[in-house]
């Protein structure tokens, strides 16, 4: 099992991750060595086997529908990097 | 006065009952320590002194009313110090999870964990450092600088709860919070000489826990014994409304009883084959083996048991974990915390900021989680890794039918130098074999002290039990630590 670059930076442009042309390089190498580690799983039938997505079993929680006293704006804008009146400020999402 | 830094935990908290010495003096000891010693081994990323003398005066304030009006027994940890690892907020304390695209985040609340501890009056002398978003083995992949191990400061301290680790064990702490997703709490211990317990999953509010991965992620407790870890487990379990997937369940009582003959009589213990394989350390099998003899003279009944798809739960493992990181770091993007990487457009914003700022390791998982999660590879990756997880879970399931507890090694070596696995992933992943399978089946387990090896480095063993049984786990590590002396001792330092 081998990544190739394209393949790499198919997957960084998904995960919105910029890479150098050496990340890309030793990411391909070492992605490509744990994937090949990980395919031993496939060798396993796990035919009628259910999945496990969590530890738990399945149940359902809920809690009365009753307005609650939340973070305040202005604490919720303090690590923010860019805000202006009272919002989180971002460049231009359409042209 | 004694050191007030060697006392044990219920020792503290006789002391500041009787009026030998009060919280601030305990903590300005801890305070004290941590100055002069800290700078060799860097267990912490942010101080909180300040803090820390408040609480404390607070919590010399609580005794001092007890004592005049009396009243309900002040808790046992009262006034007592703590360190806490930095991927658990704690209100107005930074908190970078040893990353820098979190160098500047100030949470503005306490994780619920932490939240209930302060409420019994513990005392938070800082955080401690942390491999980046708790991804690693050994505390080098903080953005902030390795931790060293107090045992031989060429080595690492594990990982990636390290700070949390060292800290206890050099003595700049009595107790710190980790946390554990595939063996974060117990595997340093394992290298430091201390005591890991990881609570079940579900057992332990992760609220204000920073997300890595969410169905294994757990809050755990690092200490000197497993007398001193449990009162914090026990104060900080239970189900919160914060977190759905917390659990309400009674907080497990257990009180450390005095020295019986065979305290584990009835106890059933299995060792399982799996765990025994070449290439682990010959010194530390066979500590573990003498361990788990002395477990039997303590009473308990020793069998071999299999865990059939224990070669399976690294891989495993090493797919579901990214998955899940990569969807939960998704929301590091410049925007509403963190530094962000100036550019002209929203995606450049996001790929230069996550790009720039990410370290190696959580770039390489985020990567590794994206491909296991996109069309196409779903179900020959990230789906039959859940199936194959589900054989490991009933793989445990059976054996809890025919014993109480498993003991293993906790880690197949002794602490590693540092710089040995930096280039090699995989082999840095392979450290973690024996403590993954528990995240995976949600299970419990504790690391303790079990002897040394040739070069003065800690050996840990590993128990085991069924979910929600903690009690057996503390159980049997404190009937062990009853007639050992491996957990008192200390660094030269």
């Amino acid at each position: 099992m081998s990544l190739t670059t394209e393949q790499v930076e198919a997957i960084a442009n998904l995960a919105r991750l910029e890479l150098s042309a050496e990340e890309k390089e030793l990411m391909s190498q070492q992605l490509s060595d744990i994937l090949d580690y990980v395919n031993r799983l496939q060798a396993l039938d796990t035919g009628g086997i259910p999945p496990t997505s969590s530890v738990l079993p399945p149940r359902s929680v809920l809690r009365p529908d009753e307005a609650r006293p939340g973070l305040e704006r202005e604490t919720l804008l303090r690590n923010a990097s860019e805000t202006e009146a009272g919002q989180f400020r971002v460049p231009a999402v359409l042209e | 006065m004694p050191d007030l830094t060697e006392l044990s935990l219920s020792q503290a908290a006789q002391g500041l009952r009787s009026v030998q010495f009060s919280s601030r003096e305990l903590t300005q000891a801890y305070l004290e320590r941590i100055q002069r010693l800290d700078p060799q081994l860097h267990a912490f990323l942010t101080l909180t002194p300040e803090l820390a003398l408040v609480q404390a005066g607070l919590a010399d304030e609580i005794f001092a009313a007890w004592r005049k009006n009396g009243g309900a027994s002040p808790s046992p940890l009262l006034g007592i110090p703590l360190a806490v690892k930095d991927i658990l907020c704690v209100a107005d304390v930074r908190c970078t999870c040893g990353s820098r695209i979190l160098e500047n985040f100030v949470p503005p609340y306490d994780a619920t964990s932490v939240a209930r501890l302060r409420q019994a009056g513990m005392v938070i002398l800082g955080k401690t450092n942390t491999d980046e978003f708790a991804m690693g083995s050994s505390t080098e992949n903080s953005a902030y600088g390795i931790t060293r191990n107090p045992w031989d400061r060429e080595r690492v301290p594990g990982g990636s709860s390290g700070g949390s680790a060292t800290a206890v064990a050099a003595r700049l702490a009595p107790l710190a919070l980790g946390t554990d997703t595939g063996g974060s709490v117990r595997q340093p211990a394992s290298l430091c000489g201390v005591t890991g317990l990881k609570p079940t999953y579900g057992r332990v509010s992760r609220y204000g826990l920073v997300a890595f991965g969410s169905s294994l992620d757990c809050v755990g407790v690092l200490g000197r014994s497993a007398a001193d870890v449990t009162p914090v487990f026990a104060c900080m379990a239970g189900a919160d409304p914060l977190d759905a997937t917390s659990l309400d369940l009674p907080a497990p009582h257990f009180e450390p009883g005095t020295a019986k003959d065979h305290p584990l009589l009835g106890l059933k213990i299995g060792v399982p084959a799996e765990y025994f394989i070449p290439g682990i350390q010959t010194e530390v099998e066979s500590a573990v083996r003498r361990a788990i003899e002395v477990l039997r003279e303590l009473g308990a009944e020793i069998l071999p048991v299999s865990l059939p798809h224990t070669q399976y739960a690294l891989p495993v493992y090493y797919l579901i974990a990214p998955a899940e990181a990569s969807a939960n770091l998704a929301r590091y993007d410049g925007i509403r915390y963190g530094p962000r990487q100036p550019s002209n457009t929203m995606w450049e914003v996001f790929r230069h900021t996550r790009g720039d700022l990410f370290g190696p390791e959580v770039k390489r998982r985020i990567m590794l989680g994206t491909y296991a999660l996109s069309a196409g590879y779903y179900d020959a990756y990230y789906g039959q890794a859940q199936k194959v997880r589900t054989l490991i879970k009933q793989d445990f399931e059976q054996v809890f039918n025919q014993v109480d507890l498993v003991a293993t090694p906790a880690s197949p070596n002794t602490a590693f130098r540092i710089g040995q696995h930096v280039n090699d992933p995989l082999s840095m992943y392979l450290e973690d074999i024996f403590t993954l399978p528990a995240n995976l089946a949600g299970i419990p387990g504790i690391s303790f002290p079990a002897g040394f090896d040739s070069a003065g480095l800690p050996i840990g063993m590993q128990l085991m039990a069924a979910s929600f049984r903690e009690d057996r786990l503390i159980q049997a590590a404190h009937a062990y630590q009853q007639v050992t002396d491996w957990h008192m001792r200390r660094p030269q330092l």
